[in-house]
């Protein structure tokens, strides 16, 4: 027994930034950024937290589900950029929709939805739930170094979430950690102990682009090749593959090393950019309400980022 | 021949001709980005067997003939 998908959600912030508004701010041009990285534009929360957007997302998932938010048994919610860390994102959901069942929070950074999917389907397995809401919320204005060039072109604010019910569509999956790497690092808020000698890192990402790049194409497509086959199936039986939205290039160089075209990936992130632990749930919502989604299709769903960490799924709609 | 694997590679990745790259020739000359270096990194290190450090400062197509010949020692 695991899940089934039974309605999607998304939001995010209306405040649009262009890339010339970024230029304004840094050294760095709309060619450039559009070459490098594929964002034209992002979103960016002027007064909404990562919970806020977390539970919009979630009422638009349980509209299209049905599911009212007392019926729910689990929320998860993936976010690396929570306002508090105590209450979390989860908490905060759960309250605002008035639901009663547990809910907590999971990092793992940009795989963040992936890794909770599975941890969902655990408790599917064990007979545990029946309706659970799994979100990746957001806000990672609040944690980007606005003056590194290298890094605010690339990140935006959004929200993604799916409303699920006991079934048999989680066809296979994989998670994978590579723990102790520097290549993406978003050092905490170091506190104020008297006693406390090591010196603080700045709070915000720092990623070291050429590793993150080999390392996003090779997980995503070890990662991708194996739940395919785990799941018993050839590449050509997947209708969509809905990749972690990190740069349209990775996108790019996967889709040509697995020789899967292009045009089979779902890709937004010229309008929203990088949006993390959302992403994959925002372009699944996005596939799903263009209609071009019907049941039994199948989904390949993958994401990559800090930690390192990887995590693939294959999804029968 | 790793100088001719690499200017094939080079050549097939950029889609430009062979003739057009020497040993001489750098990364710059070719007017790739720090992105392009990476995938033909990458390509380089399935066609060779070998792993790349990607911060190594590899600037010119004979730095990395130079590079494969002493990892495949």
């Amino acid at each position: 027994m695991s899940f089934k998908i039974i309605g999607t959600g998304s939001y995010v912030p209306e405040h649009i930034v262009t890339n010339d508004d970024l230029a304004s701010i840094v050294d760095t041009s709309d060619e450039w950024i559009t070459q490098r990285v594929g964002v034209h534009e992002r979103r960016v929360s002027v007064n909404e937290t990562a919970a806020d957007l977390a539970y919009k997302a979630a009422l638009n998932a349980l509209s299209e589900s049905g599911v009212k938010p007392t019926e729910l048994d689990l929320i998860i919610a993936a976010s690396i950029s929570g306002e508090t860390l105590c209450p979390t994102v989860a908490g905060f959901v759960q309250s605002k929709l008035g639901a009663t069942c547990p809910a907590f929070d999971i990092n793992s950074a940009c795989s963040g939805f992936l890794f909770a999917l599975d941890v969902a389907a655990g408790f599917y397995a064990r007979g545990n739930v029946k309706k659970a809401l799994i979100i990746g919320a957001e806000r990672l204005s609040k944690i980007i170094d606005w003056k590194d060039r290298s890094t605010c072109v690339i990140f935006g604010d959004g929200a993604g979430a799916v409303v699920t019910d006991a079934g048999d569509n989680y066809l296979s999956s994989k998670i994978c950690t590579k723990g102790g790497s520097d290549v993406i690092e978003i050092p905490s808020f170091s506190g104020s102990s008297p006693f406390y000698e090591s010196p603080g890192k700045s709070p915000y990402i720092f990623m070291q682009g050429q590793e993150t790049f080999k390392f996003a194409v090779n997980a995503m497509t070890e990662d991708v090749k194996e739940v395919v086959s785990k799941a018993n199936l050839s590449l050509d039986d997947i209708k969509y593959f809905i990749p972690h939205q990190a740069n349209i290039r990775i996108i790019q160089f996967a889709s040509k090393k697995l020789g899967i075209p292009i045009d089979k990936f779902v890709v937004n992130i010229e309008k929203y950019g990088n949006t993390s632990a959302a992403s994959v749930p925002m372009a699944l919502d996005q596939i799903n309400k263009s209609g071009n989604l019907n049941r039994g299709d199948l989904l390949a769903l993958s994401a990559f980022g800090g930690g390192l960490s990887s995590a693939a799924s294959i999804i029968r709609w | 021949m790793i100088l001719e694997k690499v200017k094939k590679l080079l050549a097939e990745h950029l889609d430009m001709d062979e003739s057009e790259i020497t040993e001489e020739t750098t990364f710059e000359d070719l007017g790739i980005d720090s992105l392009d270096t990476v995938e033909i990194l990458m390509e380089l290190e399935e066609e060779f067997g070998i792993e790349f450090k990607m911060d190594e400062g590899k600037k010119s197509v004979g730095d990395l003939v130079k590079y494969i010949s002493s990892k495949k020692e």
